[in-house]
């Protein structure tokens, strides 16, 4: 008998909450292998195992239960994120040391589940983007480029698991030939060489609102968050502010100076822009908990990724304006707390 | 003007509902219990009667072991502002007044009357009393000895909420019909059955308070008690109101919101605002009260969850729990405990054979499989459904951050005692924290510390107080040191007036001698007499006019009380009204030190009006020894 009210619950388990997470990046796991090749699954496989592996050796150093936190899928919903946002296309130790990372100093050494101030996944990635930037900026030539359908007919799905494993291509194969710039890393490099957008959109990577491939993988990611705000996994707030806090920002740069500012729509579907906007801070642990907060937030998040995209060292700039804005979490909090019933503002 | 502006607000809300932010739809469970009528039960075998069925002070006994009394017959009467009568439910015998087991959380006994009924069922000569022509404030007055409190479940003592005279400035009565937590229907049943009694019951309420408007707030869930109560009200200025099923909208500030969309203050109570919010069993409880001079003896309960025949039953108060379940058909074999009040906001009973009080609404039979224990709490993960939840619009997450930490600075910041503690925040949370026992937690922390606060801030007083007045005391002793000073000093100017008034005596005996050789008057003495005396008073008014200067140069009092500006004064005039009022009743500081003002200024005035007599009289002689020598 435990005196406790309320004695009944309607709440999905915490565990049950980030599953449909994870079931939210099927469709755009689904796009991403038919756009780069199956390659990305074998990631996403080393990601959960050493994310598992890493939760449970820190949970047991920790001396908390391992059985509820592996259970969670908290761990594994962050290796997925971390998988998804690195190239496919690179050795099978980056992901393990990025997972490791995010796993045991982002989350664990703060204290686990619940009490990360940063976003693991964005830790990790930010950790292999500073570390390793030449291999975090070679992305796999997307299936729809005449050269990709090409190389898909002569290297497939294992061919990538051999060069995950080994780097090593089949023969008269250069890594050039199957990789490339993304868009924004193109479009970065063309603009510091004098180049006008007009010009540079001509490019055969661009396709009509991102890159080309890339932009389906992003339209899946667009489904799969409308489906968890569907199911009132996140609200609205956080998706909204960012989208719109994007569009404006640079819809105002591009509509000031269209041949050297890409257009919002550019911008929307480049890079991890959906992603974030539905996936990356909507992670609740690091992210503001006040309506009017998340909008803050959101939009923080989409003015810093702009400014690094157009004038920061790095073609996008998610991960570091994710983890700038959950450095403000507390304040914007502690400034945004909605008016009390019965209470003055 | 501002009735005119609530009016035309009323009218334009006649019908519109003003929501209230987040709330819960939890499953509602209340069709089992409403299958059948309200059921009576038999005589229990013997009734338990706790005396503090209410919020407020322990009822005083006014019978003994073995009185028989009659069903009605006060047994207990109110003490105190705030407390409620006992009456015996039913004929029979006192059998014992002792600690027995009540049904509250902390399973702790408290004092309760034991009777055993006779099966007469005889009453008391039961005194109806004419509501709408008897005096108001006779009617709330007689109304301490009714035994009514709040049957919604707060029991809170109904003759205070009244007790305004019809002048309350209450312009509406809202009655609370909501019943938003699940499982319960006693409110639903009452309603649907006993309509009428329920309006006049109403009526009265709007009579005693002078409350120009009435709404029913019913949640849209009860469809027949809506009916029955929207016939009831036909041709009566009263308004049903229906409102969205959702919990807890039969929280009193809720309620008001919904069906007024009037936000009443946090600091502020209901009344203040022109409000008053009755349950609607209550109001039933002051029909039967006026209208047959029957008091508060029992209450309909609904008995459901794990029995065989879940119903709503008019039970006498003290019944034991056991003789109700076993009118339900007997609890089911699975059944673990008892939980009286909602699945929400009640708790689990301490004990089987607890009596039913007038707090009791429903009493669910729990098992295992009905409620499942909780799975254990996980982080929180600031998901924000709490926040989203929480009908006060606190931050739930941050408060049990708060709390956890002990912070309470913080939680009182967030506003933890505006919590209505409805759960809500734990019926949605993934992680299953039990947040409402943190937010429980913390505000008992704050209040125990809140009261050490206070205790030491008292002891501080009476410290300084006490520092105060021996430096009083010294200064005292310092003026008696002087008055005796200058009593001694006055003794010696004396002496020494004698002295000079020999000499002047002397002188004066020569002059008048020469003065009489001169003029050859007979009898000359008298005015020298008198123009000696004068003088010789001159001097010593001037003495005693110097002493009392000193002696209020020196004041009484202490000087830094004298010296204190108002806001110490006053503080010190508070801490001495609480000394007085723990009993502690020395003759206040500030009081001395107005009497010594006071007698120093009429010391002063004396000596001044001395000193012009004085010099009157000097001029006087002056003159006359003047004419003399002239």
């Amino acid at each position: 008998m435990i005196n406790r009210s309320p004695y009944i619950s309607d709440a999905p388990s915490v565990g049950a909450i980030m599953f449909k997470v994870l079931l939210a990046l099927v469709p755009g796991i689904i796009a991403y292998v038919w756009v780069f090749g199956g390659g990305i699954l074998v990631i996403l496989f080393l990601a959960t195992a050493t994310a598992l592996v890493a939760e449970a050796a820190m949970l047991k150093i920790r001396k908390r239960p391992i059985q509820p936190f592996l259970t969670d899928y908290s761990a594994v919903t962050t290796a997925w994120l971390l998988a998804l946002a690195i190239p496919p296309l690179s050795p099978w130790w980056v992901i393990v040391v990025g997972t490791l990372f995010s796993i045991v100093v982002a989350k664990q050494l703060y204290g686990g589940l619940g009490y990360n101030p940063f976003n693991p996944a964005m830790v990790g990635y930010a950790v292999l983007l500073i570390s390793f930037p030449a291999i975090m900026s070679r992305w796999p030539i997307p299936l729809e480029l005449g050269a990709g359908t090409q190389m898909f007919a002569e290297y497939g799905f294992f061919d990538q698991i051999r060069y995950i494993f080994s780097q090593s291509l089949p023969l008269n194969m250069q890594l050039d030939a199957i990789t490339s710039a993304t868009p924004l890393d193109y479009l970065k490099t063309q603009l510091t060489l004098k180049q006008e957008i007009p010009t540079i959109s001509q490019a055969p990577i661009f396709g009509s609102f991102g890159g080309k491939g890339g932009e389906y993988v992003t339209g899946a990611y667009l489904l799969g968050g409308l489906y968890l705000w569907q199911q009132k996994i996140i609200t609205w707030h956080l998706p909204s502010a960012f989208l719109a806090a994007l569009a404006l920002i640079s819809g105002v740069f591009w509509l000031v100076d269209p041949t050297h500012f890409a257009s919002p729509m550019f911008h929307l579907f480049s890079g991890a822009s959906i992603m974030c906007a539905f996936f990356i801070i909507t992670d609740p642990v690091s992210g503001p908990t006040t309506p009017l907060g998340k909008l803050w937030f959101a939009a923080g998040v989409a003015v810093i990724t702009y400014l690094v995209r157009v004038y920061g060292g790095y073609p996008d700039g998610v991960a570091f304006a994710v983890i700038f804005m959950n450095i403000c979490v507390p304040l914007i909090d502690a400034y945004t707390q909605p008016r009390v019933f019965g209470h003055q503002q | 003007m501002n009735a005119l502006v609530n009016l035309t607000s009323l009218l334009k809300t006649a019908t519109e509902i003003f929501p209230f932010h987040g709330g819960v739809h939890p499953p509602e469970n209340k069709a089992q219990s409403t299958q059948l009528p309200i059921g009576q039960l038999t005589l229990p075998e013997k009734l338990v009667l706790p005396l503090r069925q209410h919020v407020g002070n322990m009822p005083k006994v006014k019978v003994n072991i073995g009185d028989y009394v009659l069903k009605g017959q006060l047994l207990a009467e109110a003490e105190g502002a705030v407390s409620a009568a006992i009456h015996a439910p039913t004929s029979g015998t006192i059998t014992a007044i002792e600690d027995a087991i009540i049904p509250h959380p902390s399973g702790l006994p408290d004092r309760c009357i034991t009777m055993v009924p006779d099966g007469k069922d005889a009453w008391i000569d039961k005194k109806p009393q004419d509501w709408r022509t008897d005096d108001r404030k006779n009617l709330v007055a007689s109304l301490r000895l009714s035994g009514i409190v709040g049957l919604g479940g707060a029991t809170f003592p109904t003759h205070i909420k009244l007790r305004a005279d019809g002048k309350s400035g209450v312009h509406t009565l809202i009655i609370n019909a909501a019943e938003c937590e699940p499982y319960i229907s006693c409110d639903d049943t009452l309603m649907r059955e006993r309509a009428a009694e329920v309006v006049q019951g109403i009526a009265i309420a709007q009579h005693l308070l002078g409350a120009e408007h009435v709404i029913i707030g019913i949640e849209d869930n009860k469809p027949e008690a809506i009916a029955s109560m929207q016939a009831a009200v036909q041709g009566k200025p009263m308004q049903v109101k229906i409102v969205p099923t959702l919990y807890p909208s039969g929280d009193a500030r809720r309620l008001v919101h919904l069906v007024l969309g009037t936000e009443i203050p946090h600091d502020k109570r209901s009344t203040e605002v022109g409000l008053q919010v009755f349950n609607v069993a209550t109001v039933l409880a002051l029909y039967r009260y006026f209208e047959f001079g029957e008091p508060s003896i029992s209450r309909i309960v609904s008995m459901t969850g794990n029995v065989q025949q879940p119903q709503n039953f008019e039970v006498l108060f003290g019944t034991p729990l056991p003789h109700l379940v076993a009118a339900a058909g007997g609890a089911k074999a699975d059944t673990s405990h008892y939980i009286m009040g909602g699945p929400m906001m009640g708790f689990a009973l301490p004990d089987e054979n607890v009596p039913i009080t007038k707090a009791a609404n429903c009493i669910i039979a729990a098992s295992p499989t009905l409620f499942a224990p909780p799975p254990p709490a996980m982080p929180c993960i600031r998901c924000a459904r709490c926040a989203d939840a929480c009908p006060v619009n606190l931050q739930p997450q941050e408060l049990y951050w708060f709390a956890k930490a002990d912070n309470f600075e913080k939680a009182n910041d967030y506003k933890l005692f505006d919590c209505i503690e409805c759960g809500a925040c734990s019926y949605v949370c993934p992680s299953n924290i039990p947040l409402v026992q943190y937010y429980r937690y913390a505000k008992s922390e704050i209040i125990a510390v809140d009261k050490a606060k206070e205790a030491a801030d008292l002891a501080r007083e009476r410290n300084d107080f006490r520092l105060a007045r021996i430096e009083r005391e010294k200064l005292e002793r310092a003026q008696k040191h002087a008055e005796r000073a200058a009593l001694q000093k006055e003794e010696a100017t004396k002496k020494a007036l004698l002295n000079i008034d020999k000499n002047v005596g002397e002188q004066n005996d020569a002059l008048q001698g020469s003065i009489h050789a001169a003029s050859g008057d007979a009898n000359p003495m008298p005015d020298t007499d008198a123009a000696k005396k004068a003088t010789k008073q001159a001097i010593i008014a001037a003495a005693i006019e110097r002493a009392k200067a000193a002696k209020a140069a020196a004041n009484i009092a202490p000087k830094n009380v004298v010296d204190a500006d108002e806001n110490v004064k006053k503080e010190i005039a508070e801490i001495e009204a609480r000394r007085q009022a723990v009993g502690l009743t020395e003759k206040p500081a500030i009081a001395a030190a107005t009497d010594a003002e006071k007698q120093a200024k009429i010391a002063a005035a004396i000596a001044k009006a001395k000193a012009a007599k004085a010099a009157a009289d000097a001029a006087k002689l002056e003159k006359i020894t003047k004419l003399n020598n002239d």
